[in-house]
């Protein structure tokens, strides 16, 4: 049987050569993300920005009447609510921010959510309520604090590991990338405006963990590289580490897509925003590993000598002892 | 590598063989689960979102509770200076601030209250829940202390779920969860309820029932106005009762309290078919009740409940029997949920709702149905691609693979683990990465067979150089999922728990297993090249 094989054994491609346009790009598209976090702000879904959210269909209809909801909605007079449509053409997801005044008070986001499902089974009999999601503003406000927290334990927990593992510049360099990675994919999030819930903080981290896991294979190849050919210049050897582990990179890419793009396009609706974020990650993972992780190492001073075991004062003292006799 | 002993591959084929079986029982239909009766095997729990369901997450104001046990404190205190020989007299009592003080009449009498109260400031083993001092040479304060405050509401607590638990079972739902969390939260999940409004009623209010005599003396147009004669109290009507906008002066002291009741039911008086709640009070409450009657008979009396009055009868009788019944406007529905709520005992300390999640078993039904469909496309696109690009090792990754789902599976049901719609998203998640593993390996068996090392020589460093990088990632892998379960909540946790379980086996599959295949293989046959 004739084996498939992806990508060309032997491949030479320069990755290292364009390191500096790529990273100009990376920093650009990291200051940018921010810009449009910081600008455009994030979608916030109810878990975040509390409030309540009600999924609902229309059974006997071929269209939710997502205007008309909009409006009547609209009416009870708790800001505008966001209406879309949810996975069918006749399933709406009904969003109604928390209103400023009431976020202290513990069972106000309940009585709102009482009322919105009241009007609008009142208006529409035949509607089936899926699903109604309810967050006061108090456990939105703990569930934003430990969802920036988790974050930044994660980056910083795996980085120490890395350091411990590798040396302190392969901590740096796995940080950094990962940085770009859960930056672009805010940046993504607030640029289309997709909701921004909990289940995305789940997202990211899985992006933090299979971004890594190409920094590692990487790094793991540079390192044991660097122990071989200890008279290579650094360019070279990081090219050549990234073109060894190329096959590996596009195949595992390639299986994780496959695995997830039936969940994307089949999958229920409310998994879209979580496999949408992996996929995109996906991407934004493995670039990061061959032209951040990487070239990061070139400028912090990554050489040989770093995995060969230093010279001790007592090693001298015998090699003296020796050269004496 | 070759040399795999055989005690080493029973004991992994054991392992492997049953993990997989204990994931048995969660992939036959509940159809066919019903021949399996009660279902003693464990099976992975489905979450809300798949189930269908409602969530709720109720919280206590710890202030409430220390409002609650001043106003214990300042009975307590009242009935000890009183008892004194002889009394102590004192008035100005204050409980504002969650603190209580009050003013004695005579600065003389300070050091006797100070030796009548002290044993009141003390808790269980000797903790101080209380401080006492005084200010201004006559004026007693008493404050709670930190950890006095934290084992009121720690009790408070403790009850409240217990008192949950009784209402929820009061409404006929299957298997309930109700777990507390944190200091002062509960999280309550019925799995199949998909109108929480009335369980929401239910435990919405705390249902504390109170009989107080009413003040005979009261004038009309004051209680009206809102003006309490000296030694009484106001309440209004409730809103659903017969009189809606009224008011009630009772007599301060004197009442009982509706923590002496044993049981309490729904039903209708058979003399004018009105919805009534009969209840029955514990010995001492009967007694106690007997008494209030035998003395008063032919006077009015407010059944309060939760601050409002539902009704306020007159003892026609002395009511002996220890039973009584109370009416006051109910509707069936009304009746039935009182006679629950007062059954299951007062709630300690209000509860509020700051958290709802209610999924519909359709909705759950149909995630669960596009995620399997998915996982099934997934893993099928998944095995193609390894089988085509690897031959024989890619057939080793895929049977690995399959266990490593079962076994996943089996874990999830033996930790009795919920498996929730973002943990389908893991378990897809693990598929495409599982196999991770095993590229790996095969790519550095194909680049050391290159560089022209001999079959064995080639698979051994293939294995040995790729296990490096791959503990590496999936220690980092844990780290963030670890993270992930931390912080996250209900759904979410459910990807975490997948995530890391998954890492667990996925390393013990594409590594450990594939690995005793490869050397049976190569022991079998000794090839001279490998197809790779």
């Amino acid at each position: 049987m004739k084996l498939l094989k992806l990508v060309p054994q032997d491949t030479n491609i320069k990755f290292l050569k364009l390191r500096v346009p790529f990273f100009i790009l990376s920093l650009l598209l990291i200051v940018g993300s921010w810009a449009a976090v910081l600008t455009m702000g994030l979608n916030y879904g109810v878990d975040f920005a509390g409030g309540q959210e009600v999924r609902l269909t229309f059974e006997e209809r071929e269209e939710a009447p997502v205007g008309e909801l909009r409006q009547l909605v609209g009416d009870l007079g708790y800001g505008s609510p966001v209406v879309q449509e949810f996975g069918a053409a006749n399933a709406v997801s009904i969003r109604v921010p928390l209103p400023e005044e009431v976020e202290g008070t513990p069972g106000a986001a309940t009585e709102i959510g009482n009322e919105v499902i009241a009007a609008i089974d009142g208006e529409y009999p035949g509607v089936r309520t899926d699903g109604n999601e309810t967050v006061s503003g108090k456990v939105a406000g703990e569930f934003r604090q430990s969802a920036v927290l988790a974050l930044a334990l994660a980056m910083v927990g795996v980085a120490l590991y890395i350091w411990i593992r590798f040396e302190w510049q392969f901590g740096v360099g796995a940080l950094f990338a990962l940085f770009h990675d859960v930056s672009v994919t805010l940046g993504m999030f607030a640029i289309f405006q997709l909701e921004f819930s909990l289940q995305i903080i789940a997202a990211i981290l899985a992006i933090i963990g299979y971004s890594l896991n190409d920094t590692i294979v990487v790094y793991d190849r540079i390192r044991e590289n660097l122990k071989k050919y200890r008279k290579m210049p650094l360019p070279e050897l990081l090219d050549l580490s990234v073109n060894e582990t190329l096959a590996r990179t596009v195949m595992t890419s390639l299986t994780l897509l496959v695995a997830l793009l039936p969940l994307l396009l089949f999958g229920p609706a409310s998994l879209f925003g979580l496999v949408a974020a992996i996929t995109a990650g996906l991407f934004i993972g493995t670039y990061s590993s061959v032209y951040l992780a990487a070239p990061l190492l070139i400028w912090m001073g990554v050489n040989s000598d770093s995995f060969v075991p230093k010279e001790t004062e007592a090693d001298r003292q015998e090699k003296k002892a020796l050269g004496q006799l | 590598m070759l040399e795999v002993p055989l005690w080493k591959k029973i004991a992994l084929w054991a392992i492997t063989l049953a993990l997989a079986a204990a994931a048995i029982p969660s992939l036959i239909s509940p159809a066919v689960d019903g021949m399996f009766a009660d279902g003693d095997a464990p099976q992975v729990n489905l979450g809300l979102d798949l189930a269908g369901g409602s969530h709720l997450l109720l919280e206590a104001d710890p202030d409430e509770v220390t409002a609650q046990r001043v106003e214990n404190m300042e009975e307590a205190v009242e009935a000890a200076l009183e008892d004194a020989s002889p009394a102590i007299e004192f008035g100005d009592t204050s409980r504002a601030g969650g603190e209580l003080s009050f003013m004695l009449d005579s600065a003389a009498d300070i050091d006797r209250a100070r030796a009548v109260l002290e044993p009141l400031m003390m808790g269980e083993g000797l903790r101080r829940e209380w401080d006492l001092s005084v200010v201004d040479g006559q004026r007693m304060v008493l404050e709670p202390t930190d950890s006095g405050k934290a084992v009121a509401l720690n009790t408070a607590m403790e009850a409240a779920v217990e008192v949950v638990r009784t209402r929820i079972d009061g409404l006929g739902t299957r298997e309930p969860t109700i777990i507390r969390q944190g200091d002062n939260r509960i999280v309550v999940q019925v799995p199949g309820l998909e109108d929480p409004e009335q369980l929401k009623e239910l435990l919405g209010e705390t249902a504390q029932l109170e009989f107080k005599l009413v003040d005979k003396d009261a004038l009309p147009t004051s209680v009206q106005a809102g003006i309490a004669p000296p030694g009484s109290q106001i309440f209004p009507y409730s809103p659903e009762s017969n009189f809606a906008g009224g008011f009630e002066a009772v007599e301060r002291l004197g009442g009982i309290r509706g923590d002496s009741l044993i049981d309490a039911r729904a039903g209708i008086d058979s003399r004018n078919n009105e919805n009534i709640v009969s209840i029955t009070f514990d010995q001492q409450g009967g007694q106690k009740f007997a008494q209030l009657s035998t003395n008063n008979v032919g006077d009015r009396f407010a059944i309060i409940l939760d601050g409002e009055v539902i009704s306020a009868p007159v003892f026609n009788e002395p009511i002996l029997g220890g039973s009584a019944q109370i009416s006051g406007n109910f509707t069936a529905e009304s009746a039935n949920k009182l006679a629950i709520q007062l059954s299951s005992g007062a709630l300690p300390v209000p509860l509020t709702v700051i958290e709802e999640r209610t999924v519909s078993a359709e909705l759950g039904a149909d995630s669960i149905e596009r995620g399997l469909i998915a996982m099934l496309i997934g893993s099928l696109a998944v095995i193609a691609l390894m089988i085509a690009t690897y031959g024989r090792f890619g057939i080793y990754a895929t049977v690995a693979l399959v266990f490593n789902v079962l076994i996943l599976l089996g874990m999830m049901a033996i930790g009795n683990f919920t498996l929730t719609l973002p943990g389908i998203a893991g378990f897809v998640l693990t598929i495409g990465a599982a196999v991770d593993a095993n590229v790996l390996i095969n790519e550095r068996i194909r680049e050391e067979r290159k560089r022209g090392r001999r079959v064995v020589t080639a698979t051994e460093n293939g294995y040995k150089e790729a296990s490096r990088a791959i503990y590496d990632a999936n220690i980092t892998n844990f780290i963030a999922g670890a993270l992930l379960f931390q912080f996250g909540t209900g759904p979410v946790k459910g990807f975490a728990v997948v995530l890391i379980i998954g890492l667990a086996t996925s390393v013990f599959t594409a590594l450990i297993l594939t690995k005793m295949w490869v050397a049976g293989y190569l022991r079998a046959k000794r090839p001279a090249d490998l197809n790779i």
